[in-house]
């Protein structure tokens, strides 16, 4: 449980990052909080020649709100996004999603960034940020790009970050008025990973959901964006039979693996159970308020 | 590899090595500070026996490298007690047999002492919450639980008096 | 000579600290400042640190080994294999349970992460670069995991060592991957028994492989002293002079020469209670580099290969009138042992004490058989936290009460007290051979019953079952059998399992006692203090304990199957007696008395009549070296070996109520109420967290735990990542009660406490979620009851919609 030997980069700018990753190629890798990355490592799952640690860098960490969209530094730890009442109160979904990851220590270290961006499906974010519909901020030697978390991800730790490239922060476009949102999860115990989770954010206005979407955690080979399940919500009054088409349209997309926390059956099962929750109590948020 | 020479503030003291990048702090502050009261017991960031406060957060040190400690400040359980004077959390562990064999026992202190700086007056549930990255074997938590609640108490009748 | 104080002999007794007070630990000065010294914690001079090369196949031929890239790393030293060993002829070692072990995997490997080859380097940064260089070919071979498999015609042979002996260690046997064949009881009356019964039932009850998993991972450091020839070998043994006597049988070098030191042990639960090939690589590797050595275990090693538990295949039948007495019970094991038979327990008992398996029940017939079979799993067998197999045994017994329950209709707690073995039949004798000491199940039930409000529970549930609402609510009323053992039938290689306590009272007034256990977290110092307090009249706070060093403590058999107060504590109790026996001869020579005049009073021998003139426990110590009777030698100290006429049968009532989510299979624990009785209490404070931890482990087992194998044997989570270890969220409250019979037999009374929760709690789990679906005519769920596994049988019944 020792990790092979690498070099150790800490780099003070974003310029420096790039220009490192630009140099080292694929022998590069940045390290966030590494407690996904550093466990790979000790197993020697993963054995990067080089380490770029990003916890120097100016300018990747903090929560702002900016023209009414909110930016997360990719830095921003798990820790520091439960605190921000002020992001609690505009997008209340993060902290709720942060509390069940892992436990004080890792979301102490434990970033937004490296749990949105290391493309494990297992990992809580990602499905979050397809609710959201939010976007991420790439940079590389060639500027910066931004992807949506839709469309981020491309299999287990694939995503669409080229060599050269890293999250720099996330962008979250203003919650429509009269949004609830909800992270449902199913876990065997505190942080561990989702038998089955979904993130559901859905406004209603006059009775009818004018916005829904609906995103699945480690019941596929990446976060699963659900995107017949939020069609079937919008225009509804989110009443029973919109809800079973919703969570019908959710567990049809769903490919589980079977694992020690359930077989596929049963995962399928679950991501339908959590989804129904999930649409549940988003819509009890929004209608409350 | 080559080494890198680090520097770092350890229980108020300062400290230094030379480490591979590749060490990790749990191995550093073991082996080359001998503070040996950190354990390790799983090597994957589950078990918390390792938990150590570095820059006035709780993390498990057998996933942080040490060149990532260079420059910071840590505290490990040799560094509770002030004075010759036991911390109100190691009094609390010992008066209400919050240990038995012993092996979590720092890292589950030093846990509760950042959790207590958090909230210093946390419910039985938010206890547990707090202390959710550290397992125990031997003491089914019940007894923890009650040690903590029982320091935070004191800590706040002391920080009263005063 | 008399006191001037007159402190009342009340106020004298809590001076001493002794038996019944909640004493504060006196080992938790160290811990809690992280001063205790655990095994990874010794660095010795020259230390040099080895680790393995582990299979990733469970079955398969070793065809080369090739080290050179991983000697050319820096900081390796040397790479050890089973050619390496195989001239000092250690490349196998017997096992306690009379089979042999490879140390180092000799042509073939039998489980994945079997050990392969042994690499030395500098440090374990090195160690592991060099692991990871060592090239070893392999040629598949077919894989063995279903025991059910194992003895059919034409199964894959695994152990080619022996495939053609008539017996491995354990009796004769009857296919190559076939160990033994034990039974118990009278099959003919048995037989009989059932054909006339007006109730049979049946159930195949499977308590899944576990592991004990303490957070200090197992390890050693062995140091060899080439001038002097000493061999110093530090280690997490619960048993440092079983581990001496096997080291020296392994490795040749006589005892004298050996020193076997237990520092500071971070629970052990059975797991550290036998020997590994790594204590082996170790010692070669001091011997042949002139430097110690230190293996240190990591997390996924310690559950993938040392020591797992269970993994008992159990078909369990009950004979019954119509009324619910059992007339008769049969129980058919397949014990899976995984490669070698290195489970851990008396020699004389291949299925340990499972023939407890009539509980708490006065069962006029049964008969029992266990067979052990080899697979392609880490090798074991265990006692988690229990005493041998008897965690099994109650397992069986206690579903198997709530499945006859529920085929009379007869409700749960009443079919218990239709059966106990009653106040008065006690000792008893149980048909299959044991001699219970003492006991009162009905009252410790019906207390229970009362403290939970049982019968308010079973309308609370009755009303939430007719809304289609899932609550049950399960009761284990179990009987441990601990303290091993009776020398008659209780020995490890040849060594009866007696213990034992030396006591030496310095001139002074204080004591040093040393014994043969091995505390690994129970608090030994403080409650061994505690009794023999109680017994000289010495306060507790200047006494110590030691444990742990082959060289100062006299030999005993350690710590496991709750062994140390049924035994342990009964030598320290006779040496105090010893101790007092003197004392009280040279009290008379002080007092100018005869014997006969004194009486013992707390802390001193008064004169009978003459409560003024007395002589004090510190006084008669001073006394014993500076002022003797004529033909007295002096000095006042001595050594007792207990050979126990009888086990202890620690008894408890537990009650558990769980609500059930019928849409994601989530159980919750209402609540969770434990009565014990363990005899005479020495350290209440010690038992109650004796019971807290033992519940929770038990609650992890019955909840989530299982080693799991793939059908290629690859062993499935065995990280804390995956392996199931409940944190304190997760962890019910536990409430403890308790009632005291004492053990008739033990010098104190007592009986031992710190499995009782783990054997009893996982039954009271699993009823209370069997008895939550049991109105929909469930009898039986496997364990663990993880979320998963309680939503099939939701699914199954059409509910979890």
């Amino acid at each position: 449980m020792i990790p092979a030997s690498f070099e150790y980069h800490r780099p003070g700018s974003v310029d420096e990052v790039v220009s490192l990753l630009a140099e080292l190629g694929e022998e590069g890798r940045v390290l966030a909080g590494g407690h996904s990355l550093i466990p790979m490592m000790k197993l020697r799952l993963a054995e990067p020649a080089h380490l770029i640690d990003l916890t120097g860098v100016e300018g990747l960490r903090g929560i702002a709100e900016v023209e009414g969209a909110i930016h997360i530094g990719a830095m921003t730890t798990q820790a520091e996004i439960i605190k921000s009442d002020a992001l609690a109160e505009r997008c209340p979904i993060l902290r709720e999603a942060a509390e069940l990851i892992a436990d004080p220590q890792v979301r102490a270290l434990g970033t937004i960034g490296g749990n949105a961006a290391n493309g494990d499906p297992g990992n809580d974010i990602p499905a979050v940020m397809m609710a959201v519909d939010a976007a991420y901020v790439l940079r590389g030697s060639d500027g910066e790009r931004t992807v949506a978390a839709r469309d981020f991800y491309q299999g287990p730790f694939e995503t669409a970050l080229a060599v050269g490239e890293f999250l720099t922060a996330i962008r979250i476009p203003a919650p429509p008025a009269g949004q609830g949102q909800a992270y449902c999860k199913l876990k065997r115990k505190v942080g561990d990973y989702a038998i089955a989770a979904t993130a559901v954010t859905l406004a209603v206005d006059g009775g009818v959901c004018g916005q829904a979407a609906v995103a699945l955690t480690n019941v596929g080979i990446t976060p699963l964006y659900a995107e017949a399940a939020s069609t079937a919500l919008v225009g509804t009054a989110v009443d029973a039979a919109a809800v079973e088409a919703a969570v019908e349209a959710a567990v049809a997309i769903t490919d589980p693996a079977a694992d020690l926390r359930g077989p596929v059956e049963y995962r399928r099962h679950a991501a339908g159970v959590m989804t129904r929750r999930a649409i549940e109590t988003a819509l009890a948020r929004a209608k409350g308020g | 590899m080559a080494k890198t020479d680090i520097k770092l503030t350890v229980n108020g003291q300062e400290a230094a090595g030379s480490v591979e990048p590749r060490t990790l702090l749990i191995h550093f502050l073991r082996e080359q500070l001998g503070l040996t009261g950190s354990h390790i017991g799983c090597e994957t960031s589950h078990c918390g026996a390792c938990t150590v406060d570095l820059n006035g957060k709780s993390v498990k040190s057998c996933t942080v490298f040490a060149v990532q400690a260079d420059g910071g400040e840590v505290l490990t359980v040799e560094g509770l007690a002030q004075g010759g004077e036991l911390h109100p959390l190691q009094a609390a562990f010992a008066e209400d047999h919050g240990l038995q064999c012993g092996f979590c026992t720092p890292g589950m202190l030093v846990r509760a002492h950042r959790l207590l700086q958090e909230n210093p007056d946390p419910s039985d549930a938010e206890v547990r919450v707090g202390i959710s990255g550290n397992l125990c074997r031997c003491t089914g938590y019940q007894n923890i639980v009650k040690a903590i609640r029982n320091a935070a108490q004191a800590m706040r009748e002391k920080e009263a008096a005063q | 000579m008399s006191e001037t104080k007159t402190e009342t002999a009340a106020e004298r007794e809590a001076a001493l600290g002794g038996i019944g007070c909640d004493k504060r630990r006196k080992e938790d000065a160290r811990f809690i400042r992280g001063q205790g010294n655990y095994i990874d914690d010794i660095k010795l001079p020259n230390m040099v640190f080895g680790d393995f090369v582990r299979s990733p196949y469970a079955h398969a031929r070793i065809k080369s080994i090739d080290a050179e890239k991983a000697k050319a790393v820096p900081g390796v030293i040397a790479v050890l294999t089973a050619a390496d060993l195989k001239p000092l002829n250690l490349h196998w070692m017997p096992t306690l349970a009379g089979d042999t072990q490879a140390v180092l995997a000799d042509e073939k490997v039998h489980f994945q992460n079997q050990e392969v080859a042994f690499v030395i380097a500098e440090d374990r940064y090195a160690a592991a670069d060099g692991i990871q260089l060592v090239d070893v070919d392999y040629e598949e071979l077919p894989v063995l995991i279903d025991p059910k498999k194992a003895l059919e015609d034409g199964a894959p042979i695994l152990r080619e060592d022996v495939k053609d002996k008539d017996e491995v260690g354990q009796g004769p046997r009857r296919h190559p991957n076939h160990i033994f064949n034990w039974q118990s009881g009278d099959k003919d009356a048995t037989d009989k028994a059932f054909a006339g019964a007006q109730v049979t039932v049946k159930e195949e009850i499977f308590y899944q492989r576990v592991h004990p998993a303490p957070i200090e991972t197992c390890g050693c450091v062995a140091s060899m002293d080439a001038v002097s020839g000493r061999l110093t070998l530090y280690g997490t043994f619960q048993a440092p002079h079983v581990v001496r006597t096997i080291v020296s049988l392994i490795a040749g070098l006589p005892e004298s020469k050996i020193r076997v030191i237990s520092p500071d042990v971070g629970g052990g639960f059975g797991n550290k209670v036998g020997a590994y090939p790594g204590y082996v690589c170790a010692i070669v590797g001091s011997i042949v580099l002139g430097r110690p050595v230190k293996w240190i275990e990591s997390r996924i090693d310690n559950i993938s290969t040392t020591a797992f538990a269970r993994d008992y295949h159990m078909t369990g039948e009950l004979a019954a009138d119509k009324d619910g007495k059992i007339t008769g019970l049969r129980a058919n094991v397949l014990a899976d042992h995984g490669a070698f038979n290195t489970h851990a327990q008396p020699m004389k008992w291949p299925a340990g004490f499972f023939n407890i398996v009539t509980g708490s029940y006065d069962v006029p017939t049964a008969h029992v058989t266990v067979d052990g079979v080899y697979t392609n799993k880490a090798p074991g067998g265990v006692s988690y936290r229990c005493s041998f197999r008897v965690t099994e045994a109650a397992y069986l017994i206690e579903r198997m009460l709530d499945v006859l329950a529920q085929k009379i209709g007869v409700d749960k707690a009443e079919i218990r007290l239709r059966n106990f073995i009653k106040p008065e039949q006690f000792p008893y004798n149980s048909c299959l051979g044991w001699e219970y000491d003492s006991g009162d199940y009905p009252a410790a039930l019906k207390q229970a019953m009362k403290a939970v409000g049982y019968e308010d529970l079973r309308k609370e549930q009755a009303e939430k079952r007719a809304r289609g609402e899932l609550m049950g609510i399960g009761i284990a009323t179990f009987t441990e059998i601990v303290g091993a053992g009776p020398s008659r039938n209780c020995d490890i290689l040849g060594i009866k399992m007696f213990e034992s306590c030396e006591i030496r009272v310095h001139p002074t007034g204080s004591a040093t006692a040393r014994l043969g256990t091995k505390s690994t977290g129970q608090g030994h110092e403080t409650t061994y203090a505690q009794i023999i307090a109680t017994e000289i009249g010495i306060p507790s706070d200047l006494i110590t304990v030691e444990e742990g060093d082959t060289d100062t403590a006299p030999y005993g058999l350690g710590t496991y199957g709750s062994r140390t107060t049924p035994v342990g504590a009964a030598a320290a109790a006779r040496a105090g007696r010893k101790i007092r026996e003197k004392a009280k001869k040279i009290a008379a020579h002080m007092l100018e008395v005869s014997e006969n005049d004194l009486e013992w009073d707390v802390d001193r021998f008064t004169v009978k009549g003459v409560p003024d003139l007395s002589a004090t426990m510190k006084d008669i110590a001073m006394a014993a070296y500076s002022n003797l009777p004529e033909g007295l030698e002096h000095g006042l100290e001595v050594v007792d070996y207990y050979d126990p006429p009888n086990m202890t049968y620690p008894f408890g009532a537990y009650i558990c109520v769980v609500d059930v989510n019928r849409h994601t299979g989530e159980i919750s624990v209402r609540s969770f109420y434990a009565l014990d009785d363990c005899g005479t209490r020495i350290n209440p404070m010690i038992i109650e967290g004796q019971v807290h931890g033992g519940l929770t482990e038990a609650f992890g087992i019955a909840m989530g735990q299982e080693i799991v194998y793939d059908d290629m044997g690859n062993v499935l989570g065995a990280s804390f990542l995956d392996y199931f270890m409940p944190t304190a969220v997760e962890t019910p409250h536990w409430e403890t009660d308790h009632t005291v019979t004492p053990s008739p037999h033990h010098p104190l009374g007592a009986k031992g406490v710190g499995e009782s929760p783990n054997v009893g709690g996982v039954p009271a789990f699993s009823n209370a979620v069997v008895d939550a679906f049991a109105h929909l005519g469930v009898t039986h769920m496997p364990m663990p009851h993880a979320a998963w596994r309680v939503w099939q049988t939701c699914h199954e019944l059409g509910i979890d919609k």
